[in-house]
């Protein structure tokens, strides 16, 4: 594989590679230079479509530390506004030499597309309700340093799975490495073909919490809701919402995740998202780190390290 | 077509390695005055476990403890495009860092010195020490860069059609040094 557009198709071998190598990269982080040489003189394309702050910022910063040169393009304000399509935005980014494109589109399947128009490689930075393979790869890295292990680990996934290319990858990704997911969901907010994800399903949120040692949680959403998924936002988030009561239901070691970003209040109650067992600064800088590792595996050497086909 | 058989015979064995490991920290010491600002700095694999092994022998004769950590080289390398990337070592720096320090890069075998180039590199982007000293297991010649080791185990003369491989007891189980002759019959 020269890309990585879905999670599910990471080997588990691919998939610990990668999390071993943002191990080392992690400590570079610590030092006062932070830059790496290895990818000099490669160039990686940030092709945004949608909106996105940590993502496409994560991207520039792991393509930076390892000294690539960085293109930012997102599609507001260029030719894409005057109707260029996708294969002629991809050409035109093949013709100036792009090593790597790291592609966010609303069209699930997009990034799937410009592997077969483009030399380089395609990293999937979310597409659609699809998937966001990377943000799966932080997760697990950000799970295995806080809780040392991800073999048997019993992780809740909350809230809009239904529009959500995070959970997708995190079940497939998880699933690989050994965890067990339980997603929980109101039926609404659930994919019609959940049952056969490699994961349980519940609908109760509370019967779950007290196993769980993972709890992480969604974001409504509300920009991809076309129809009512649910009664009013306060009816969500007194049954599904992670507030400061159903926080102490958790387990002493457990944590909280969320991918970010957040509706304080909605999802999550700012006390619990801003608690010692929460996660979610932490995992925006491991998101650098994994993107780097992502990055140094596929582009580093004469070949991808990671993967096969495609 | 030719039948290529390996023959491999150990030129040192685990008192041989004993040995002239004893030797060069007796060398450092004697080098650097003491060894009192020294840091043991090896290169993965077997560089940090040599480096280790030294520390520990410095620690015996002079009752010093001098700092010793890793250095991962893989990103600094100037062959990473001829290859597919590969899985990265750990650097692990001792607390206090390695600034004015006098810093001995650890390695087993030293060969064409692209190693060592990449480990400077690396080094420049990690602090400033006062000197980069080189100490190695084997030197096997031929090299490609002006480079020299301060501190050598063996100077072992090969072919380039040789092969050098060194086993240690912490990693392969036991202590050895290997020429392998790739022979064409």
């Amino acid at each position: 594989m020269r890309h990585l557009i879905s999670a599910g198709e990471l080997s588990r071998d691919d998939a610990l590679l990668i999390l071993d190598t943002a191990e080392e990269l992690a400590r570079v982080s610590d030092r006062s230079i932070k830059k790496l040489p290895t990818l000099r003189g490669r160039t990686v394309v940030n092709l945004f479509f949608e909106d996105s702050t940590r993502t496409r910022i994560s991207f520039e910063a792991a393509a930076k530390r390892l000294s690539a040169d960085v293109i930012n393009f997102s599609a507001k304000g260029s030719s894409v506004s005057k109707g260029e399509s996708l294969k002629d935005t991809a050409l035109t980014l093949e013709a100036m030499g792009a090593d790597a494109v790291v592609i966010r589109h609303g069209a699930s399947g997009a990034p799937h597309r410009l592997a077969t128009w483009v030399h380089g490689s395609v990293v999937n930075a979310g597409d659609g309700t699809h998937e966001h393979p990377t943000q799966a790869l932080l997760d697990a890295y950000s799970m295995r340093r806080r809780l040392g292990r991800l073999e048997g680990l019993k992780v809740a996934v909350v809230g809009d799975v239904l529009h959500s290319r995070v959970a997708r990858s995190n079940v497939l990704l998880l699933h690989t490495l050994g965890a067990e997911v339980t997603l929980v969901a109101p039926p609404t907010l659930l994919p019609v073909s959940v049952e056969t994800w490699p994961c349980q399903v519940s609908y109760d949120l509370d019967a779950v919490l007290p196993k769980a040692d993972v709890v992480m949680m969604l974001r409504v959403q509300l920009e991809r809701m076309n129809a009512s998924y649910f009664p009013s936002a306060r009816e969500y988030s007194r049954r599904y919402g992670l507030d400061r009561d159903r926080f102490a239901k958790l387990h002493d070691d457990a944590i909280v995740m969320h991918p970010g970003p957040m509706n304080r209040g909605m999802e999550i109650s700012a006390e619990v998202a801003d608690s010692p067992r929460s996660t979610i600064v932490e995992q925006v800088g491991n998101g650098v780190t994994v993107r780097m590792a992502v990055l140094y595996l596929l582009l580093g050497g004469s070949e991808p390290a990671i993967g096969g086909g495609a | 077509m030719s039948d290529v058989q390996n023959q491999a015979h150990a030129v040192l064995e685990g008192p041989d390695i004993h040995r002239a490991l004893t030797r060069i920290a007796h060398e450092i010491l004697e080098r650097t005055k003491g060894a009192e600002s020294v840091v043991l700095l090896g290169i993965p694999t077997r560089g940090a476990t040599l480096a280790r092994r030294l520390a520990e022998r410095i620690a015996q004769f002079e009752g010093l403890k001098v700092p010793v950590g890793s250095l991962d080289i893989t990103m600094y390398r100037d062959d990473l495009r001829l290859r597919p990337a590969r899985p990265l070592g750990r650097t692990e720096l001792p607390p206090d860092g390695i600034d004015g320090m006098t810093v001995v890069l650890v390695d087993d075998v030293l060969y064409s010195g692209r190693t060592v180039r990449a480990a400077l590199d690396a080094l420049n982007d990690v602090g400033r020490p006062r000197a980069v000293q080189l100490a190695t297991l084997v030197d096997r010649g031929h090299r490609e860069l002006p480079i020299r080791a301060d501190y050598v185990g063996k100077n072992l003369p090969t072919s380039k059609a040789e092969k050098v491989k060194v086993y240690l007891e912490e990693i392969d189980g036991r202590d050895a040094v290997l020429l392998i002759k790739e022979e064409a019959r």
